[in-house]
């Protein structure tokens, strides 16, 4: 009686827990922009792995390999000088929405969320602050966020020779979940 | 049996409470990303830094809408003294224009100074060595050219056809690139000659040539390659080639010594007369400049 009771209690538990949604989506667009003197190289990948929680998780992880460049040299260049995509094959995002307060997720409407966390690129883990425009229509949100990042504080080195990358990185993060 | 039970009731609530909130999406984010990881064909890149060698080509192709413009040098013999500043006062000379024309095609238009040839050639990246949902340990690229001999043939009596004047490469090139730093490649290679040097020379010649590239920075690699000859025209030796390369964005520069005078596939694999142990080794270099001649479509 009594174990069937902690029973109940326990399935009572988890579905009061799982009260929580998580919104995910498979195709989120990270593109970044970087401008030197030489050349201004961009690049895109559109397929990052997404995961939104109501409960103001935030996680996102790209393959390094799938960006894509204007030509394969570049891309090359990318992944094997600079990312050493080998050896550290995904960047990952993980945070939090600090101001929960301000986003009703059962509301359609265009909010600002201030995310705050842990951004590791190239083995390397930095906090980032950012600003993201959340819209929810209909079950659906759209997240979009810019920031820029230092390219040193990932430990990046192109040991180019004759030739100097961009200081800073522009990142550009569009994304829908469902 | 009842004890285990309920101690795993307790578990299991006991962490929902500490939990206060539920599914972490931080934890099942790592496993998930690794998943990822396995469920993607990653395939290898930079197997080589170029799509030659040093004489020879490599498995590697020139992407999509990129020329690579070439030039390469092979002074005279390092033998030849101080007279001749060791070789520098002669050059041989190979200008060439190869496009790719998808990620695994390539094709390329040459003219060398050697026995004033010009040389067509394609190549094909068949398979290409990957990791994670294929997995394929090595990469084998096809390569086939056309040679033809212009210029003034002094060197026969009755005026040779067009024909006479053609050798027609075919190679297979098998690579692995077993480490960040260190590479190697088989090339089991056929030549056919229309026209051969001597009365008792063969028309067909084998050869397997092998290479390696071991890198010493990210930007610099040391080279070898060797090709042994299975027959060969009497008198002529099997090529060897040590070399450096020198990586910068758009530029390869690739410095090297060889026995090797020629610079197309049929010379420098059948028709080398340098010998290593004579001192008969040319300086030579290798400038690769990729243009970007075809925005990719992304």
């Amino acid at each position: 009686m009594k174990k069937i009771f902690i029973i109940l209690c326990c399935c009572l538990l988890t579905v009061v827990s799982f009260s929580q949604k998580v919104y995910q989506t498979k195709s989120a667009k990270i593109s970044f922009f970087s401008s030197t003197p030489l050349q201004n190289i961009e690049a895109t990948n559109n397929e990052g792995s997404s995961k939104l929680s109501t409960n103001g998780q935030v996680v996102m992880m790209i393959a390094i390999r799938s960006f894509v460049f204007e030509n394969s040299l570049m891309q090359e260049h990318f992944n094997e000088n600079y990312m050493e995509s080998d050896k550290f094959p995904k960047a990952i995002f993980m945070g939090n929405i600090t101001n929960l307060a301000d986003i009703n997720f059962s509301k359609d409407g265009t909010y600002t969320a201030n995310v705050e966390g842990s951004l590791e690129i190239h083995g390397v883990k930095n906090n980032i602050k950012t600003q993201v425009e959340i819209n929810i229509k209909q079950n659906k949100i759209t997240a979009k966020t810019s920031f820029s990042i230092n390219v040193k504080d990932y430990g990046i080195k192109g040991n180019y020779i004759g030739s100097k990358i961009a200081k800073t990185i522009k990142i550009a993060v569009n994304a829908i979940y469902e | 049996m009842n004890r285990s039970i309920i101690c795993f009731i307790l578990f299991i609530t006991s962490s929902l409470a500490g939990f206060g909130q539920e599914e972490d999406i931080f934890n099942s984010a790592k496993k998930e990303a690794e998943n990822d990881l396995k469920n993607k064909t990653v395939y290898t890149i930079a197997t080589f830094k170029n799509s030659r060698l040093i004489n020879g080509h490599s498995i590697e192709t020139v992407g999509r809408g990129l020329m690579d413009f070439r030039i390469h040098h092979r002074f005279g013999y390092l033998n030849q003294g101080v007279n001749d500043l060791f070789g520098l006062d002669n050059a041989i000379t190979y200008i060439g224009f190869d496009f790719g024309l998808t990620d695994r095609l390539m094709i390329g238009f040459s003219r060398s100074s050697y026995l004033k040839q010009l040389e067509t050639f394609a190549k094909y990246k068949l398979l290409r060595q990957s990791t994670g949902k294929i997995s394929m340990p090595i990469s084998v690229t096809l390569m086939t050219a056309a040679t033809l001999r212009t210029g003034k043939q002094t060197d026969s009596v009755y005026k040779k056809t067009v024909s006479d004047r053609m050798a027609y490469t075919a190679q297979l090139i098998i690579a692995r690139k077993f480490s960040e730093n260190f590479s190697l490649q088989v090339m089991p290679t056929f030549v056919h000659f229309n026209m051969v040097p001597g009365l008792d020379d063969p028309n067909n010649l084998f050869s397997i040539g092998m290479g390696v590239r071991q890198k010493v920075s990210h930007r610099v690699s040391v080279n070898a390659e060797y090709y042994y000859q299975t027959n060969n025209f009497s008198g002529y030796t099997n090529s060897l080639a040590l070399g450096v390369d020198i990586e910068t964005g758009g530029h390869v520069f690739q410095l090297h010594l060889t026995n090797s005078t020629g610079m197309t596939a049929p010379s420098f694999i059948h028709q080398t007369t340098g010998k290593w142990d004579n001192g008969d080794i040319h300086f030579g270099f290798n400038v690769s400049r990729i243009f970007n001649i075809k925005k990719k479509n992304s």
